[in-house]
C-alpha cells in the first residue's frame, strides 16, 4: 500500500478537499501525504472516512474542521479553529495551536502537542481535547460535553458558564470563570483521564498529577433525571 | 478586518533582500486589505548629524530638487535628496523641530509623513500589490520593515487613513481592529497638545503612544499603559529605530503569528504571509498571547 502525495504548491486546496471528500471505505485505505500547505485555510476539512492524512507543514484557520472518522496529524502550527466541529476521528497537532482549537466539537480526540491558545474547546459538546503544553483565556467557555486535558496551565475565565464537559489541568489555573469549581478527582475520573493520555500518546504526565474542575451547576437550570444524555 | 506584516533582521545578512521578502509578505495579505497599503522601512541612515524626513506630494511631477536646495540653504549642509514616486527622502543636518518647521514654512502642501535616522514611511491608496509595483519595494535593503494592509471600518479610505502611522521620533505604529474609546481618547490627547489629523482611531492609538512617551514613558511602559486606556479590538506592530514591538488587546479576537529563526523574527496577520520566508520549516512559529508587550532589538 503506497501512500498519496498531494502538493499544495502544485494543485489547488479544492481538488484536494474534493478528492478527500470522495473517498469511499475501500480507497480510504491509502494514506494521505500533504505537502506544501504554507498556511492555507480549511485543509482537509470535511472528511468522512477512515483516512489517514499526515500535513506536512503549518496550516492555516478550520483545519481538519468537521473531521469524521479521520485520522489528521498536522506536522506543524494550526490556525484558528482547528478540528472546529469535528465529529470523530483523531486530529493531532505536533506544533502549537491558534484560538478556539476544537470549537463546538461533538466527538472524536484532538491532540495539541503544543500549547493552544485562547477559548480552547469554546462551547465543546463532546469532543475531548489533549493538550500537552498550556492553554488561553476562556478555554471551555460554555462547554457542554467532552472532556479537556491540560498538561501544563490554563490562562483566566477557565470554564466560565461550564455545563458538563470535564476538564483536567496537571499546572496551575491563573483563573476560573463564572460557575466553575474544582472537583475531588475520584477513580472514575482518574480512569478517564488515564484512557485519555493513553489514546493521547501523552505518557510523561500521570493522572494523579492532574486536578478536576466543572461546573457549580448554579448558571444553568440542571435536570439531574438528564445527566445521563451528558 | 485588516493585514498586519512585519520582519525584523537579527543578523545583517538578509539586509539586501528585506524588500523581496517583505513584498511577498504584504502581497499575501491582500485579501485582509485591499483598500490601501503603507510601510516603515528602516535601516538606511544618513551621514551623522543628519536626520530624514519622508515626504509626501498629491503629484507626481513635485520639484524635490529645489525644495532640497532650499532645505540645504536653511540648514547650512548639503541636502541628501531620494525621490520615489511621488514621495521623497530629504536628510539634512537639523534636529526634528527645526525641520518640522521648515516643512511648514516653505510648502505646507507637504505630508510629513515620518522623521527620525532611520524611518521612511511610505502609503497609498490601491491594492498591496499596485503600492509594491509603485514605490519599487522588492529593490529595497534595510534592517527591518513594518506593513499593512487596509480594509477600511473606522474612517474614510484615504492615504492619511492608511497604515503606517507615525508616533515620533523613528516610531510607526500598525493596527489591525477597531478602538470604541477612540473619540473621547482624541480630545484628551488634543488638550494635551498632540495633532490628530484625521477620524481614523488608529491614529489615536498612534498619538496616545507618542503622548505617552512624551511624558517619559519608555515603549514598554506606554504599551503596558495602552491596555488600560485603549478600549477595543487590536492586534500591533509597533517599529523602532533598533526593533520591533507586538502587543495583542487582552480579549485577543484579532490574530497574530510570530516566527523565529536565528535570522529574523518576522510576524504577520496569518502564517501565510510567512510562507515564503528563508529557513521558515525550521523557525519556531506560534501566536503571541494576550496582553503581553513582545519586543525585539532595542525597542526600549
Amino acid at each position: 500500500m503506497g501512500v498519496q502525495l498531494f502538493d499544495l504548491a502544485d494543485s489547488a486546496l479544492r481538488e484536494l478537499n474534493q478528492r478527500l471528500h470522495d473517498l469511499n471505505e475501500e480507497t480510504a485505505q491509502t494514506p494521505w501525504r500533504v505537502i506544501h500547505p504554507r498556511g492555507a485555510h480549511a485543509v482537509a476539512a470535511g472528511v468522512d472516512s477512515p483516512v489517514k492524512i499526515d500535513i506536512d507543514g503549518h496550516v492555516g484557520y478550520y483545519c481538519a474542521g468537521m473531521n469524521q472518522r479521520a485520522q489528521i496529524t498536522v506536522h506543524g502550527m494550526a490556525g484558528v479553529g482547528v478540528a472546529e466541529n469535528m465529529m470523530s476521528g483523531i486530529v493531532r497537532v505536533k506544533g502549537h495551536a491558534s484560538q478556539s482549537a476544537g470549537a463546538t466539537g461533538h466527538g472524536g480526540l484532538l491532540v495539541i502537542e503544543g500549547d493552544a491558545s485562547s477559548r480552547c474547546g469554546i462551547s465543546m459538546k463532546g469532543i475531548d481535547i489533549v493538550v500537552g503544553g498550556s492553554v488561553g483565556h476562556m478555554s471551555c467557555f460554555m462547554a457542554q460535553a467532552g472532556n479537556l486535558v491540560v498538561c501544563g496551565d490554563a490562562d483566566e475565565a477557565l470554564g466560565d458558564s461550564l455545563y458538563e464537559a470535564r476538564i483536567f489541568v496537571r499546572g496551575q489555573v491563573k483563573g476560573l470563570g463564572a460557575d466553575c469549581i474544582e472537583k475531588p478527582m475520584e477513580d472514575e475520573h482518574l480512569n478517564v483521564l488515564a484512557a485519555l493520555l493513553e489514546k493521547a500518546e501523552v505518557s510523561q504526565v500521570k493522572p494523579n498529577e492532574f486536578r478536576r474542575y466543572g461546573s457549580a451547576r448554579q448558571l444553568y437550570n440542571f435536570q439531574v433525571d438528564n445527566a445521563s444524555s451528558y | 478586518m485588516c493585514g498586519i506584516v512585519g520582519l525584523y533582521l537579527k543578523k545583517r545578512d538578509l539586509a539586501g533582500e528585506i524588500g523581496e521578502l517583505f513584498s511577498s509578505m504584504l502581497i499575501c495579505m491582500s485579501d485582509r486589505g485591499p483598500d490601501s497599503a503603507g510601510f516603515a522601512l528602516y535601516g538606511n541612515e544618513p551621514p551623522a548629524g543628519y536626520i530624514k524626513v519622508t515626504l509626501r506630494h498629491e503629484g507626481d511631477d513635485y520639484d524635490w530638487q529645489v525644495l532640497a536646495d532650499r532645505f540645504g540653504d536653511r540648514f547650512a549642509c548639503e541636502a541628501e535628496l531620494q525621490i520615489n514616486a511621488n514621495y521623497a527622502v530629504i536628510a539634512v543636518r537639523a534636529d526634528e523641530g527645526a525641520l518640522a518647521r521648515a516643512v511648514a514654512d516653505i510648502d505646507p502642501a507637504l505630508a510629513i509623513m515620518s522623521i527620525g535616522r532611520s524611518i521612511e514611511i511610505l502609503k497609498e491608496i490601491g491594492s498591496p500589490e499596485s503600492i509594491v509595483d509603485r514605490f519599487d519595494i522588492r529593490s529595497m535593503r534595510g534592517t527591518h520593515i513594518i506593513g499593512h494592509t487596509r480594509m477600511a471600518t473606522e474612517s474614510a479610505v484615504t492615504t492619511d487613513g492608511s497604515h503606517p502611522f507615525s508616533t515620533g521620533m523613528d516610531l510607526c505604529l500598525v493596527h489591525n481592529g477597531s478602538l470604541s474609546n477612540h473619540n473621547r481618547l482624541r480630545g484628551l490627547l488634543e488638550r494635551a497638545g498632540i495633532e490628530i489629523r484625521t477620524q481614523n482611531d488608529s491614529e489615536v492609538a498612534a498619538g496616545y503612544l507618542m503622548w505617552r512617551m512624551q511624558q517619559g514613558d519608555t515603549l514598554p511602559e506606554a504599551l503596558e499603559a495602552a491596555l488600560e486606556d485603549l478600549d477595543g479590538f487590536y492586534t500591533f506592530a509597533i517599529g523602532t529605530a533598533e526593533g520591533f514591538a507586538v502587543l495583542r488587546d487582552p480579549i485577543a479576537c484579532k490574530p497574530a503569528v510570530l516566527a523565529e529563526t536565528d535570522d529574523y523574527v518576522a510576524m504577520a496577520s496569518e502564517f501565510q504571509a510567512l510562507a515564503d520566508l528563508p529557513g521558515i520549516d525550521e523557525a519556531e512559529v506560534w501566536e503571541p498571547k494576550p496582553a503581553r508587550v513582545y519586543t525585539w532589538g532595542e525597542a526600549n
